[in-house]
């Protein structure tokens, strides 16, 4: 079954054509990057604008790629959610229309689910239950899939997400737009012992997260020294930034695996393309026995294939959408919450 | 040629499908926004009651602005995705000219105004020129956001001879009292006529398409009018900076 999927719930318009779930037939992202960064982040209203101009032809562009034409498409999926509002309008009207006038099925994909789904796509041995961090943008949750249609929910962040708090930090530290990549780059030739940044673990045996504690630390010594007049290089804050951040993710990681005897890991969303986490991860999973995924770095941060992988077994579970599908911007990952 | 013209860019969600001398069905919710839930499925229902199907269109209309930003995009992503699909051409129409064709045979100005928030309207002043079997919508004052001072301004210095304009459009809601105190052959279009519908911008659409008049789904676009508030800050700011 070939999918095409599109992606707009942000800053990169996206579209994907994948084969039963697994298999990338195109994979096109046209990523605004360069438009928003002179905004220091994303502009919603820029970005939407440029995702209905951008749209047809990097669909287009897929098509091409995987050498079709719709009438090879099976089915359209769609991320309906979470991002913003009037970006992912534009995929979700773009979908319904396309699926709509081939008279195919719709499917509305969870963006979160799409995260993990990526693994599928680099992994064809990789198949539920596993344990998954998922550290995006704006989530962070430590979640069992049982199965491709069940989740448990174990962890959430309480505050900031993981991405997030590597944004802000970025930011005053005068790294350009989007800060994740700059700080992990940065944090290779810093000394991650030059700052004793706090690790919020919250009470015992919480999976939760809580970054903002860490951000408002991170802020605070900065202007402390900058108030004092005292030196410091950049690369050691974001060394020491980044360590505290490894830490508390890889601790409730190991705990949750070790309570819930989970041996497969997958990382997932566009943190889990940090070198520092997957080193921290590989060498904590050595020891543990893990099998250890992480999606390559194409597939960390947004991008369609991993809708379409998602959406097929979506599909699979008879999770199709109506013409009424809707953009759903604070759609939360599905499951049950422990 | 058949002709599926879609109107999302104000609170009315609309959809017509035409031929030439004939509205083949219509569709018009004028009711809580939700445009991008309800525009597909009541198109669905226009082609179930008239039995015909989307591929039978040869064109696919959208009103590319002014108006709602998000709603002009939901109205524009669909119109590309059903021409993308089937090969078909797009043709676009303003919505202030949508607007004017409500009141198509209407002998003098036209000033259709959409509220712009900030005490703004985006509007243009049109009147319907020529015989009646080939009338042909003239432009006097070129489609922008007007201050409604500013707009007031205008008309009196384009109508000296204190000609009657006919105001509509969903602007008349904060601004129509204002507006109706110009002079005393100003005419408010009542409500039921002055909203969009998807017939009128048909009436423009069909007009356009027949003249050959179309653009390809990688080209349509749209007209704000109005830039991003983060552009138009940024712009503020150089402002400051260079002057
Ligand atoms: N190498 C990296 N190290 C750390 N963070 C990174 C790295 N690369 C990307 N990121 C971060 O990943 C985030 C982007 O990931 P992603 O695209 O998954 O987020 P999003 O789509 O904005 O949010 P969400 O998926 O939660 O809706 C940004 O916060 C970015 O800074
Ligand atoms: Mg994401």
């Amino acid at each position: 079954m070939k999918i095409l999927s599109i992606e707009s719930s942000c800053d990169e318009t996206a579209v994907a054509v994948i084969e039963d779930g697994r298999h990338i037939l195109a994979n096109q992202v046209y990523t605004q990057i360069a438009i928003h960064r002179k905004y220091g982040g994303v502009v919603p209203e820029i970005a939407s604008r440029n995702h209905v101009m951008k749209m047809p032809f990097v669909v287009q562009d897929a098509l091409d790629e995987a050498h079709l034409d719709f009438q090879d498409i099976d089915a359209i999926a769609v991320t309906k959610g979470p991002g913003l509002v009037g970006a992912l309008l534009v995929g979700v009207s773009e979908a319904k229309a396309l699926a709509y006038a081939l008279d195919k099925p719709l499917i509305g994909v969870n963006h979160i689910e799409g995260h993990i789904a990526a693994n599928y796509l680099a992994f064809p041995e990789l198949e539920p239950p596993f344990l998954a961090l998922v550290v995006s943008g704006g989530h962070t949750n430590l979640v069992i899939v049982k199965d491709y249609g069940l989740n448990v929910i174990l962890g959430r962040t309480r505050d900031d997400a993981a991405g997030e708090a590597f944004d802000k930090v970025a930011r005053v530290l005068g790294y350009p737009y989007p800060g994740g990549p700059a700080i992990d780059k940065a944090a290779q030739t810093g000394d991650e012992h030059a700052v004793e940044f706090p690790r919020a673990m919250l009470e015992d045996g919480s999976y939760d997260f809580s970054f903002s504690g860490l951000k408002s630390a991170v802020l605070n010594e900065i202007n402390h020294n900058k108030m004092k007049g005292i030196d410091f290089r950049k690369e050691d804050i974001a060394a020491s930034f980044q360590a505290a951040v490894l830490d508390v993710l890889t601790d409730k990681t190991v705990r949750c695996a070790e309570e819930n005897h989970v041996k497969k890991i997958v990382l997932a969303g566009g943190v889990s393309a940090n070198k520092g986490l997957r080193k921290r991860m590989s060498q904590v999973g050595k020891k543990h026995g893990w099998q250890l995924y992480y999606p390559p770095l194409s597939l960390c941060t947004d991008n369609a294939a991993m809708i379409g992988a998602r959406a097929y077994y979506d599909y699979q579970l008879g999770r199709t959408s109506d013409w009424h599908l809707n953009a759903m911007p604070g759609l939360e990952l599905p499951g049950v919450v422990k | 040629m058949k002709l599926l013209m879609i109107d999302t860019s104000t609170i009315v969600a609309t959809a017509a499908v035409v031929d030439e001398n004939r509205l083949i069905a219509e569709t018009i919710v004028n009711y809580k926004k939700k445009h991008s839930e309800k525009m597909l499925p009541a198109i669905d229902h226009l082609f179930q009651d008239s039995g015909m199907k989307l591929s039978d269109m040869d064109a696919f209309g959208v009103v590319n602005g002014p108006g709602s930003f998000t709603g002009l995009r939901i109205g524009m992503a669909t119109a590309k995705g059903f021409a993308q699909a089937l090969e078909k051409p797009i043709v676009t129409v303003s919505t202030l000219e949508s607007l004017a064709y409500n009141a198509c045979v209407y002998p003098h100005y036209i000033c259709p105004v959409i509220d712009a928030q900030r005490g703004q309207v985006y509007t243009a002043l049109y009147r319907f020129e020529g015989n009646t079997t080939n009338s042909i919508l003239t432009s006097y004052l070129s489609e922008g956001v007007y201050g409604i001072d500013t707009l007031i301004e205008e008309i009196k210095a384009k109508n000296e001879k204190e000609e009657p304009v006919l105001f509509l459009g969903d602007g008349l809601k904060k601004h129509g009292r204002q507006l109706s105190e110009i002079s005393p052959k100003i005419q408010l279009m009542p409500a039921y006529f002055a909203m969009n519908r998807a017939s009128s911008a048909a009436a423009a659409g069909y007009q356009k398409l027949s003249k050959g008049e179309t653009v390809n789904y990688f080209q349509a676009g749209l007209n704000y009018l109005r830039k991003s508030s983060a552009e138009e800050q940024m712009e503020k700011k150089q402002g400051k900076i260079d002057g």
